[in-house]
């Protein structure tokens, strides 16, 4: 239970800095964190206590063996998180270079 | 239903292939395209078809066994869906194929509006809602980068919020998916539909609505959530707008949030309290929101938040001709509005302006932009006979049906704001004199590659309509309304097309 707490404070350290942060390269990484956070928390509801890895060989008795679908989930979530973080990074670099700042307030343009 | 895999691997395949020679070999880019998407056009219809006859399509990809493995499933709704996106799909390609002339790296923009094509037909035709989520994320990916593409500082700015809040919304669609496969021990949508069907009501499944109603809500533009869409479809190239705003906000939000709702929680009370309070809070916000703008694009933005706020009014009172209206006013908003952001690319194009206060005279400038728009812009607004009268009348019979007038006031009232905000806008920029039209920048014509589109986009607005009669797409759509309204039913028509 307490993992699955720990994993909620994750998520919510990285909401907040998704949230209050004015520099734009904290709210990349605070997505980052909130990522991970599900990540880990999707990898935790596989895991069953003293689990091995569900491969089957004919010598072996096999008791307990850990969800394997969480983990090729998980996988392709982190393929995706990390062409969201390449694509925002590389939008801040033009950023930096049009605007002159990494401060989100300071970037408004559009308004209306 | 040897089609169905087609529509992934047209798309997926192209945006390789287009990525690989389109830099060397000149126009092969936009050839690939206009093929591609014709081509999926057509196999679209085909399917359509199809489901008609067999009433529902399962590709078991792999061959494993449904609840097992990851098919595609195109039922009835999936198959007016699909019809509706590639249809327009094409036209807006066949658009782009000129308007992107203006751009370097033409094949970029080609490789990304594959993509995104591809994630949108992947949203309609998977049974897995894993699968879901990783098309969500292709089609908002290619997104986010087509609405940055012409590398402008507020095309930064709009792309960069637009894709934070977009991954934050698909952060909360991921946690709702993890705590269902930890509930339901399955991500297979027709054998979840049938695990919560045999657990009952319970908490987790409220707090999972709650999730999905944030991530999906955000997709779809939903009040509360709307504040990326009017800077994403302003600054992005017009045919980007168009297809932001006709086809992904429709596929990724609303299909994606009727799907999950109706056939895979189940309508409940509440959770068709919520869509109500959500869409009616939509239409308001928005129309009024679109009074104060100048800027042409963002004006049609606005708009789209209240137009899709009927959508999901529609959806939320979820009686059979709530959800035939929710669905016929989806097509037709789908057209008309990709026929008025593809206008205002046109307008762009030619005076050089997106502001209201200098654009004049359209109508005498340019005919063919000048009379679509006018048609589209009547359509939004709801005059008879055009479409979006009677997909409006319908939705408004439907509150007085379903016994909530107060409903159906509010809707007559945001349709009278619409047509004042649009009166408004246009009238000047349409009719005004032509002599005050501002001239920064090349004046360009519009070429006939661009009007063809335009053309049918506004014919397709006026005859829409034919969709009521019999004897027409009308089976199509009261199918698509039974699989909605089916709910929970249609668990056993995937399995029951297995056997």
């Amino acid at each position: 239970m307490t993992v699955y707490l720990l994993c909620l404070v994750l998520f919510s350290v990285g909401l907040y800095c998704v949230l209050r942060k004015r520099n734009i390269i904290k709210i990349i990484i605070g997505i980052g964190i909130m990522e991970y956070a599900v990540n880990l928390f999707f990898i935790l509801l596989g895991y069953r206590h003293e689990g091995r890895s569900p491969i089957f060989a004919e010598d072996q008795m096999i008791k307990n063996v850990v969800d394997p679908l969480p983990q090729a989930v998980v996988l392709t979530t982190i393929v995706i998180g990390l062409s969201v973080t390449l694509l925002l990074v590389s939008i801040a670099i033009r950023i930096y270079e049009k605007y002159g700042t990494f401060d989100i307030t300071k970037i408004d343009n559009l308004k209306g | 239903m040897y089609l169905v895999p087609f529509l992934l691997i047209i798309p997926l395949g192209l945006a390789f292939l287009i990525a690989l020679i389109g830099k060397k070999i000149n126009a092969a880019d936009s050839f690939l395209t206009a093929i591609g998407t014709s081509s999926l056009a057509v196999i679209s219809y085909m399917i359509a078809f199809s489901v008609l006859a067999n009433k529902i399509l399962v590709y078991k990809t792999g061959n494993w066994i449904s609840s097992a493995g990851i098919p595609m499933v195109v039922d009835a709704l999936a198959a007016f869906m699909l019809v509706t996106v590639n249809t327009i799909i094409f036209l807006i390609a066949l658009y782009s194929i000129d308007y992107v002339k203006k751009y370097t790296d033409q094949w970029k923009f080609y490789t990304l509006f594959m993509l995104m094509v591809g994630g949108i037909n992947g949203v309609l035709v998977t049974g897995d809602i894993f699968n879901l989520y990783v098309f969500l994320e292709i089609t908002a990916i290619s997104g986010y980068f087509l609405v940055a593409f012409g590398t402008s500082a507020d095309e930064f700015e709009a792309s960069f919020k637009y894709a934070v809040m977009g991954t934050v919304a698909s952060i909360f669609i991921l946690l709702g998916i993890a705590l269902l496969y930890s509930y339901t021990n399955t991500l297979n949508m027709a054998d979840m539909a049938n695990v919560l069907a045999s657990k009952g009501p319970s908490k987790i499944i409220q707090f999972v609505a709650v999730l999905f109603l944030m991530g999906l809500g955000l997709k779809a533009a939903l009040a509360p959530f709307h504040a990326w869409l009017p800077y994403a479809h302003s600054s992005a190239p017009a045919p980007v707008s168009a297809m932001l705003s006709g086809v992904v906000v429709k596929v990724s939000g609303v299909y994606a949030l009727s799907r999950i709702f109706f056939n895979v929680f189940g309508m409940t009370a509440q959770i068709s309290t919520v869509l109500i309070i959500l869409g009616v809070l939509s239409m308001i916000v928005a129309s009024l929101l679109a009074f104060g703008q100048s800027d042409i694009k963002r004006l049609f933005a606005y708009s789209s938040i209240s137009q899709i706020g009927y959508i999901v009014l529609a959806l939320g009172i979820a009686t059979p001709l709530s959800i035939f209206g929710a669905l016929f006013h989806l097509l037709n908003h789908s057209l008309f509005k990709a026929l008025l952001f593809l206008n205002s690319g046109a307008i762009e194009r030619t005076t050089g302006t997106r502001d209201l206060n200098k654009i004049r005279g359209v109508l005498s400038n340019t005919p063919v932009v000048g009379y679509t728009g006018i048609t589209g812009a009547l359509s939004i607004c709801g005059m008879p006979p055009l479409g979006g009268f009677w997909s409006k009348l319908i939705i408004i019979l439907a509150c007085i049906q379903a016994n909530r007038p107060v409903l159906g006031f509010i809707a007559i009232s945001v349709s009278m704001l619409t047509l004042a905000y649009y009166f408004k806008a246009l009238t000047p920029a349409m009719f005004g004199q032509a002599g005050k039209m501002a001239v920064n920048g090349a004046q360009k014509k519009v070429t006939l590659a661009m009007s063809i589109p335009m053309v049918i986009l506004a014919v397709l607005s006026i005859v829409s309509v034919m969709m009521l009669l019999p004897n027409s797409g009308n089976a199509l759509l009261n199918n698509a309304v039974s699989v909605l309204y089916g709910g929970r039913d249609y668990a056993a028509i995937v399995f029951g097309a297995n056997k």
